[in-house]
C-alpha cells in the first residue's frame, strides 16, 4: 500500500526485522491460491458444487462467500508466516500505517476479492466441463468450456485445412527453438542466432504457413484464422516496425532535406490517420481503384498497413532515446574519427535504443493487441473467429458468448504479459552491465 | 539517403510484383468462375443457421446452401465455393469490384440497392421481418395486444422506427427501452427489463436460444416489416442472373414436385412430365441456360430442395426450430412460388 500520510514520527525505524524483497510476490500469490484450493476442497467435500444439479441453489453461492471471507483472512496469514517472522509488524508498516493506508487497504482487498472471487465462480465452480452443445451449459451460470474444446482448433488456425496443420506447428516450433536461446543473454552464438531468425527463418516460414512448392500444397490467406492470424500479423508488424521506425527516427534528425522531408512526412501522415481507416480503405475503396479482376492478397494489405503504422510510432519513440543523448556523446564520436554509420551503430543508437526499452515494448503490445482491427477486411484473428463461433447455432447458450472472449481475452494476456515480462528482465540485465 | 531511395524502391518493386499475379477478368461471369475452378461466394461474418461455421469451420447455413448448390449445377461438386466472409459495409463493393460472384449475405432487397448500387437481387430465399419476443407468463397472444407494454430495442436501426409506426398505426402505448448493442438488448430482455423484445424475426429465434429458459419465451405471429432477403449478383451479365435465379427455382420446384435429396435417383425414372423435364430427361432447358441438362439433379444431390435445406439450418432439424410461415410454398399458403420449369 501506498504511504499516503506517514509522519516521521510513526515511521519506524528501517531494519528492524528482515523483509525479503520477494516475500511480497509470494504472498500475491499463496494468498489467492490458497483460498481457492482450500474453498475447492471444502466445496467437494460438501458436495454442492460441481455438481450440476445444485450449482444454481443461492445457497451454495452464499457459502461461498462466506467461506471464502473466512479464508482469505486466513490464507493470507499463513503466507505471512512463510514469508516473514514478524508479520504484524510487517502488516502494521506496510498496510495499516495510517488511517488512511488501512482504508485504502481494505478497500483494496474487497475489490481483488470482487473480482477474484467472481472469476472463479464464473470460470471454475459454475462452469460446464462436458457437453455436446449449447443445450448442455444451459443449467450453468458459469462458463461453457466444451465449446470452447470443440473450437479449440479453429481458434488457432482459423481454417486451416487440417492436414496441413503441421506446417503451422512446425513454424511455431522452428521459432521457439530460434527465439528462445536469443533472448536468453547466456546463450552463445548470438550472430548465427539471429542471422537464423530474421534471414532463414521469415523465408522457411512463408514456405511452410503459404506453400506453393512441391511437397508443399499451396494454402491460400483466406484459410488461415485464429491466433495463426494474430501472431503473423504481430510478429511481421513487430520485426517490420523496428528497423524501419530505427531508419525514419534517423531519418527525421537527418540534415540531408530529402531524408528528412520523407520520414517526417511519412511518420505525420501515418500518425494522423487511424489505422481502422487505412484498413477499411484497403478493403473498400482500393478494389474499386484497381482494374477489375485484380486484388491484392487481403493478409498482405493487412501486413503493410500494419508494418507502416507501427514504424511510424516506432520512429518517434526512437526519436525520443536519440534526443535524449547528451550532445557531448555525438562530439565524442566525431572527434574520435567516426563515420556516420560507425557514430550511430556504436555510440548513439545503443544507448538511445537503451533508454526507450519500455516505450518501444509498449508498441509492441499495443500493435499485438491492434491485430484484432483486421476484422474489418474479413480477415478473422482470435478475437474474430471467437466471435465468428458465437453465433455456431450448435452452441448457442446463456453464457458461450462470454466463454469465447474470456478465453481470448486469456490468450492476449498471456502473450502481453509475456513480452511486459520479458522486457523488464532485459531492462534489469541491461542496468546490471551499468553498474560493472 | 542512397539507402533510404533503395529502400523505396524495393518497396514499390514488392507491391507491384504482388498485385501482378492477379488475373484479368472475363467478361462473362460463368466463364470466368469455370476458368477459375470455383464460385466466388460473397457470405456473412456469421449469423446463426444462415451463414455460421460449424466446430469444424467448415461453412453451413441456408445462404451457404445455395452457393453450395450452385457450385453443384455449375460444377458437379458443392465442395468447389470459396467463401469470402464480408462486413455489412463491405458486401456491396466486394460484388461491384468483381472481388465475389454472388453475394449470399442475409441482405434485404430494396429499390435504392437494386438502382443505385448497381446490383441485381435475384429471388427472395428467405422472406424475415421484424417480430416480437415475450414472456409467455405475460399471456399475449398477438402483438396488437401489447397495449402499455415496455419494448427492448436497439436504437438507431430501423428497427426502432419500425416500431414506433407499429404503434402508431395501431394506436396503442408503448415504452420503448433503447440499449446501443443488441447483446445488452438480449440481456435487458432476459432480465426482465422488458415485457417484450423487437428484431427480425429470424434473430429473435437464435436469441432465444441465448435466453436463460428459452421455453419460456415465445415470437409472437405478427411481422411488422418486409424484409426479403435476397442473393445478389453484378448488373450486366443477364446469363449468370438467369442462373443464379433459377437454381433457387429449381430448388423450390423440387420441393413442389417432392424430388428430395434420398429419392432423386428413383424420380429420374418417373413419368410425371414435369419432373422429366425438370430433371433433364425431357427438352434442353439446362443448356438454355448456360449449364448441363441435369443440373437440377446436381443440386438436389449436394443440398436438397428447398424445404430440406430450410428445415437443416433453420427449421425443424436445426436447433433454430423456425416455422416456415411466409417461407412455405405458395399452395401451403407461403410466398415461396417458383415459375415452372418447361
Amino acid at each position: 500500500m501506498v504511504d499516503v500520510a506517514m509522519t516521521p514520527a510513526m515511521r519506524r525505524p528501517e531494519k528492524v526485522y528482515s523483509v525479503k524483497r520477494t516475500a511480497d510476490t509470494r504472498l500475491l500469490i499463496l494468498a489467492p491460491l490458497a483460498m481457492i484450493v482450500t474453498e475447492l476442497v471444502l466445496g467437494w467435500l460438501r458436495g454442492s458444487y460441481l455438481t450440476p444439479g445444485a450449482t444454481s441453489a443461492g445457497a451454495a453461492r452464499a457459502a461461498f462467500s462466506f467461506d471464502a471471507t473466512s479464508l482469505l483472512t486466513g490464507a493470507t496469514l499463513v503466507a505471512f508466516f512463510m514469508g516473514h517472522l514478524q508479520p504484524v509488524n510487517w502488516l502494521r508498516d506496510n498496510l495499516f500505517s495510517t488511517v488512511g493506508n488501512s482504508v485504502m487497504t481494505l478497500v483494496g482487498l474487497i475489490i481483488m476479492y470482487g473480482l477474484v472471487a467472481g472469476l472463479f465462480d464464473f470460470a471454475v465452480l459454475h462452469a460446464t466441463w462436458q457437453g455436446s452443445d449449447g443445450e448442455a451449459c444451459r443449467p450453468n451460470t458459469g462458463a461453457c468450456w466444451p465449446m470452447v474444446e470443440a473450437k479449440f482448433a479453429q481458434f488457432m488456425y482459423g481454417r486451416y485445412p487440417t492436414e496441413y496443420r503441421w506446417r503451422v506447428d512446425l513454424t511455431y516450433l522452428l521459432a521457439v527453438l530460434g527465439l528462445v536461446p536469443l533472448m536468453i543473454p547466456r546463450v552463445p552464438f548470438k550472430l548465427q542466432n539471429a542471422i537464423f531468425m530474421f534471414g532463414i527463418f521469415p523465408i522457411l516460414a512463408f514456405f511452410l504457413l503459404v506453400g506453393g512448392v512441391p511437397g508443399l500444397p499451396h494454402v491460400a490467406t483466406e484459410y488461415w484464422g485464429g491466433l495463426l492470424v494474430t501472431l503473423v500479423v504481430a510478429s511481421v508488424g513487430i520485426t517490420a516496425s523496428f528497423p524501419l521506425g530505427v531508419i525514419l527516427a534517423l531519418g527525421r534528425r537527418s540534415r540531408m532535406p530529402l531524408a528528412r522531408w520523407a520520414s517526417v512526412g511519412l511518420i505525420e501522415f501515418v500518425r494522423g490517420v487511424p489505422l481502422i481507416t487505412v484498413l477499411f480503405m484497403s478493403s473498400v475503396m482500393l478494389p474499386l481503384f484497381l482494374p477489375p479482376g485484380w486484388s491484392i492478397d487481403k493478409l498482405l494489405r493487412a501486413l503493410v498497413g500494419v508494418a507502416l503504422f507501427a514504424a511510424a510510432y516506432m520512429a518517434e519513440t526512437i526519436r525520443g532515446g536519440l534526443q535524449a543523448i547528451p550532445r557531448g556523446q555525438f562530439e565524442a564520436a566525431d572527434a574520435i574519427g567516426l563515420n556516420y554509420r560507425q557514430k550511430m551503430s556504436m555510440i548513439v543508437l545503443p544507448q538511445a535504443l537503451k533508454l526507450v526499452i519500455p516505450g518501444i515494448v509498449n508498441s509492441f503490445i499495443g500493435l499485438f493487441k491492434d491485430t484484432s482491427l483486421v476484422l474489418i477486411i474479413g480477415l478473422f484473428d482470435l478475437l474474430g473467429i471467437v466471435q465468428q463461433n458465437n453465433t455456431d447455432q450448435k452452441w448457442l447458450a446463456p453464457t458461450n458468448a462470454m466463454t469465447g472472449y474470456l478465453f481470448a481475452g486469456f490468450i492476449f494476456w498471456i502473450f502481453c504479459f509475456g513480452m511486459s515480462r520479458y522486457s523488464a528482465f532485459v531492462e534489469r540485465n541491461l542496468a546490471d552491465t551499468e553498474k560493472r | 539517403m542512397k539507402h533510404l531511395v533503395k529502400l523505396g524502391l524495393a518497396a514499390a518493386l514488392a507491391v507491384a510484383s504482388a498485385s501482378s499475379a492477379a488475373l484479368a477478368q472475363a467478361p462473362k461471369t460463368l466463364d470466368a468462375v469455370k476458368a477459375r475452378g470455383t464460385l466466388s461466394c460473397g457470405v456473412g461474418t456469421g449469423l446463426a443457421g444462415f451463414g455460421q461455421p460449424d466446430d469444424k469451420g467448415a461453412w453451413t447455413g441456408l445462404d451457404v446452401e445455395f452457393c453450395r448448390a450452385l457450385a453443384a449445377a455449375i460444377f458437379n461438386d458443392p465442395q468447389k465455393v470459396s467463401f469470402k466472409p464480408l462486413s455489412a459495409k463491405e458486401r456491396f463493393t466486394a460484388l461491384q469490384s468483381g472481388e465475389i460472384d454472388v453475394l449470399a449475405r442475409n441482405s434485404t432487397w430494396t429499390i435504392s440497392r437494386d438502382s443505385s448500387l448497381g446490383l441485381a437481387f435475384v429471388a427472395t430465399n428467405y422472406y424475415d421481418g421484424q417480430g416480437f419476443m415475450v414472456k409467455k407468463s405475460l399471456g399475449v397472444k398477438s402483438a396488437k395486444e401489447l397495449k402499455g407494454a415496455s419494448v427492448c430495442v436497439q436504437t438507431g436501426t430501423t428497427t426502432e422506427l419500425n416500431l414506433a409506426d407499429f404503434f402508431r398505426t395501431n394506436k396503442l402505448e408503448y415504452k420503448p427501452v433503447v440499449f446501443e448493442k443488441n447483446d445488452e438488448v438480449v440481456a435487458a430482455y432476459d432480465a426482465g427489463r422488458c415485457d417484450s423484445m423487437t428484431t427480425d424475426a429470424s434473430g429473435l429465434y437464435a436469441e432465444r436460444l441465448r435466453m436463460k429458459n428459452p421455453d419460456e419465451n415465445i415470437v409472437l405471429p405478427e411481422i411488422i416489416s418486409k424484409e426479403p432477403l435476397a442473393p445478389a449478383v453484378r448488373q450486366g451479365d443477364s446469363q449468370w442472373f438467369t442462373i443464379v435465379r433459377w437454381v433457387h427455382f429449381a430448388m423450390l420446384n423440387a420441393e413442389e414436385l417432392g424430388v428430395t435429396q434420398k429419392n432423386v435417383d428413383e424420380m429420374l425414372a418417373s413419368t410425371n412430365p414435369d419432373i422429366k423435364r425438370m430433371l433433364g430427361k425431357e427438352g434442353d432447358f439446362g443448356k438454355g441456360i448456360g449449364l448441363e441438362n441435369d443440373w437440377v439433379v446436381r443440386i438436389i444431390k449436394a443440398v436438397g430442395n428447398y424445404g430440406e435445406s430450410y428445415e437443416r439450418n433453420v427449421g425443424s432439424g436445426s436447433r433454430l426450430k423456425i416455422d416456415r410461415g411466409l417461407n412455405k410454398q405458395w399452395s401451403q399458403g407461403g410466398l415461396q412460388y417458383a415459375p415452372p420449369i418447361r
